[in-house]
């Protein structure tokens, strides 16, 4: 044989290994969902998804878990790629749990329904009988993610104990559960911000348009950048004032900030990231600033 | 070029950066949480908040200096303990190469999930303290990276600051390491002075240790020669899953979906399914980008084959005349990691490449103290953390091959029935053909 390198990029590696792990839930879960935000991460889920199981349907339902409070741009891109793909969809609406009285919503001007997410999740779960949950977490946003498996053990509570997981070894997973109990699966675990958006632009995913640069009328707090909408109260004091925004993750609009950008275009997206001297979650996202183990505890009760 | 899409998508032309696996174990008196800190610092990889975050918190410890190991701190329970418990991964990059650290705890009632972190690293970087030599510890970490068969091994003399800078120091603990790991099975050593509190030798060279003309810490990491590490010689395919999309375009469509464990599988190739012996040619490698004239570790295809053979999960389609051995017998050397012993007798699930099948513990030939590397034959049970040789019987033939040759197929997790723990991670030694 010659001299051949058989080169593979770090981007192909990550995509092999995700693909790895979309197959293995295929083969050994009996009912899996893909948790589907529209935000950039479960868009690259998708099209791995796609990928894993070319030239058939990826053999599971897509399930957003919808809080009410979206970006209107967000939901029609979701619809959209949902009927290009053939895919089923089902909500989890955190309204309706609202509406029935299993949650109380937060009141106040800093009201969120980030948390109750974690309800309509499990409860939706539980109606569907899912074995296993694909979600777009990655192990770079933050510091508890860093620490979790990519298949992760959840109780019957659907509840995390990060001091009781199971040692997960060379690429050999186990998946076996009892009835109640459920796995979350993260095949993005090893990519960053950056691998994300670089396969982005390699693949020529689309996105929703809020992850470019945009006019918007938007207000300051807590050192964050929100958009003006109507689920957000205003406090005394914050005036509203027009800028040129992208977001950097798509959560809920009363808990999502916005960065100042004027990048339009996915290379100049991909060198803003590159050159970014804060992280995603520490710029852009409330709800893990409550305390310094805000994510670790959402995640015990059974968050993303 | 080989591999190369058809389509132009191709992402191994557009990035040659390449993904490098490192794991790091060690105690929080190693100063390897201050080591990864510094890592991620000096490479500018530590972002603005994250660094106010660490200042904030130091200065509320009262540590009197930016603690860099708070970086690296994951949970409620080790920021309380100030101990790594579990792995955590760490990222970052430079222009040549991305790296995954995995942190590992050191102590060993964790020893489980150093083996978690160990189990996929390309390079292990075991830490010592100048002060101390090499103690119990050290040679813990590097065993078991010898075990799970890491094939670069760095081990970084730290706080050289504190013994002086002295070379006598260096050259005393690495010929005492070289001499004892001379007995380990790793081909590959590196030595370093650094110190990770004042950063020499971890990113830049040290002004302070003339004497050592080596590289720093992250120039071996990002030159360590890791593409021929991959088995590339002996075919393997595990088949995980069977593409058939029943629509109107793909009506016989059926691709065999997979991750290629070692080898190199090319159109044409003549090949052989096993266990069921069949033989036959692969007719195409499919990806959704395009087809492929050949793949290799560690991509993700589909195979399609010529003829119209048995094919489903847990076979493996191999070369002709290099395939491994069907075995219901194998000799394993295992890390048991659960609190509840493994004993002769005992009953688990056996999960290897995309296979699985029941396993009984038909002898436990003995247990491997690892400080003294002493083989008690007469012990009766393998508790937690502890490693041993055993003798499994299979309710169904395995295709192995030993770990030393092939990571991929001489790999296997032991899964307890009734609580479905992940109970031991075992490597093959070697095979009864069935």
């Amino acid at each position: 044989m010659t001299a051949v390198s058989y080169e593979v990029s770090h981007l192909r590696a990550l995509e092999a290994e995700a693909i790895h792990v979309m197959r293995e839930v295929a083969a050994e879960v009996e009912r899996a969902v893909l948790l589907f935000s529209g935000g950039k991460d479960s868009i690259v889920l998708l099209r791995l998804a796609e990928k894993a199981f070319h030239p058939a349907k990826f053999p599971f339902a897509v399930m957003h878990v919808d809080t009410g409070h979206n970006f209107p741009e967000v939901l029609e891109f979701r619809d959209r790629r949902m009927e290009e793909l053939g895919a089923r969809l089902l909500v989890a609406s955190v309204q309706d749990a609202i509406d029935a009285g299993k949650v109380v919503e937060e009141t106040g001007p800093r009201a969120s329904r980030n948390r109750l997410q974690t309800v309509a999740l499990l409860d939706a779960i539980t109606e569907h009988d899912f074995k296993a949950a694909f979600g777009g977490a990655r192990r770079d946003e933050e510091r508890a993610r860093a620490k979790e498996r990519i298949f992760s053990f959840r109780d019957d509570f659907g509840g995390w104990d990060p001091k009781a997981q199971r040692p997960e070894l060379w690429n050999i997973y186990n998946a076996h559960i009892n009835p109640g109990e459920h796995m979350r699966v993260f095949p993005l675990s090893n990519w960053t911000e950056l691998d994300v958006w670089q396969y982005i632009r390699e693949e020529e995913l689309e996105i929703p348009s809020i992850y470019m640069a945009h006019e918007r009328e938007v207000f300051d707090r807590d050192g964050m950048i929100y958009a003006v909408s109507p689920y957000v109260e205003l406090l005394p004091g914050e005036e509203p004032y027009t800028a040129s925004v992208r977001y950097r993750t798509v959560g809920d609009m009363s808990c999502t900030g916005a960065v100042q950008s004027s990048a339009a275009t996915l290379d100049e997206v991909v060198a803003e990231i590159a050159a970014t001297r804060i992280t995603e979650r520490g710029e852009t996202r409330a709800d893990d600033r409550v305390s310094e183990a805000a994510m670790e505890d959402r995640k015990r009760e059974g968050y993303f | 070029m080989p591999g190369a899409a058809t389509n132009g998508k191709v992402l191994v032309d557009a990035r040659p950066s390449e993904l490098v696996r490192v794991a790091t174990a060690g105690s929080v008196d190693d100063g390897k949480s201050t080591l990864i800190g510094r890592l991620l610092y000096d490479s500018k990889q530590v972002l603005q908040d994250q660094l106010e975050h660490v200042e904030r918190v130091s200065v509320e410890r009262g540590d009197g200096y930016v603690n860099l190991a708070l970086l690296t701190d994951g949970l409620r329970a080790e920021r309380e303990q100030g101990i790594t418990i579990d792995v955590a991964y760490r990222y970052f990059h430079t222009p040549k190469r991305k790296f995954i650290i995995a942190d590992t705890p050191g102590h060993e009632q964790y020893t489980r999930n150093m083996v978690t972190g160990a189990s996929t690293a390309d390079v292990a970087l075991v830490l010592i303290d100048a002060r101390n030599g090499v103690v119990e510890q050290s040679r813990r970490h590097a065993f078991i990276a010898s075990l799970l068969r890491i094939p670069h091994l760095v081990v970084a003399i730290n706080k050289m600051d504190l013994v002086a800078w002295d070379e006598a120091v260096f050259e005393r603990i690495t010929s005492e390491f070289a001499s004892w790991a001379a007995k380990l099975d790793v081909t590959d050593i590196t030595f370093i002075p650094i110190s990770a509190l004042q950063g020499d030798n971890v990113v830049e060279r040290s002004e302070h240790m003339p004497w050592y003309d080596g590289p720093s810490l992250l120039y071996h990491l990002e030159h360590v020669h890791i593409a021929s590490d991959r088995n590339l010689i002996d075919c393997r395919f595990p088949v995980q899953w069977v593409i058939r999309p029943m629509d109107d375009d793909h009506h016989d469509y059926r691709g065999y979906a997979g991750q290629v464990a070692s080898g190199v599988l090319s159109v044409g190739d003549e090949v052989v399914v096993q266990p069921s012996g069949v033989r036959t040619r692969i007719a195409a490698i499919e990806t959704q980008d395009g087809p492929l004239q050949e793949a290799y570790p560690p991509l993700s295809v589909t195979v399609l084959l010529e003829d119209d053979v048995d094919v489903s999960r847990g076979d493996m389609i191999c070369r002709i005349n290099n395939s491994p051995t069907p075995s219901k017998e194998v000799e394993a050397t295992i890390c048991w990691m659960s609190e509840r012993p493994l004993r002769p007798g005992g009953r688990y699930r056996i999960k290897h490449t995309t296979r699985t099948a029941l396993a009984k513990v038909d002898q436990l030939r003995y247990r491997f103290d690892v400080n003294s590397m002493h083989r008690d034959e007469q012990a009766d049970q393998l508790g937690l953390n502890e490693i041993g040789r055993v003798r499994l019987r299979l309710s169904a033939p395995l295709l192995v091959d030993e770990y030393r040759r092939n990571r991929a197929t001489g790999s296997f997790i032991l899964i307890e029935e009734s609580s479905n723990d992940t109970v031991a991670a075992g490597m093959i030694l070697g095979a009864d053909e069935d």
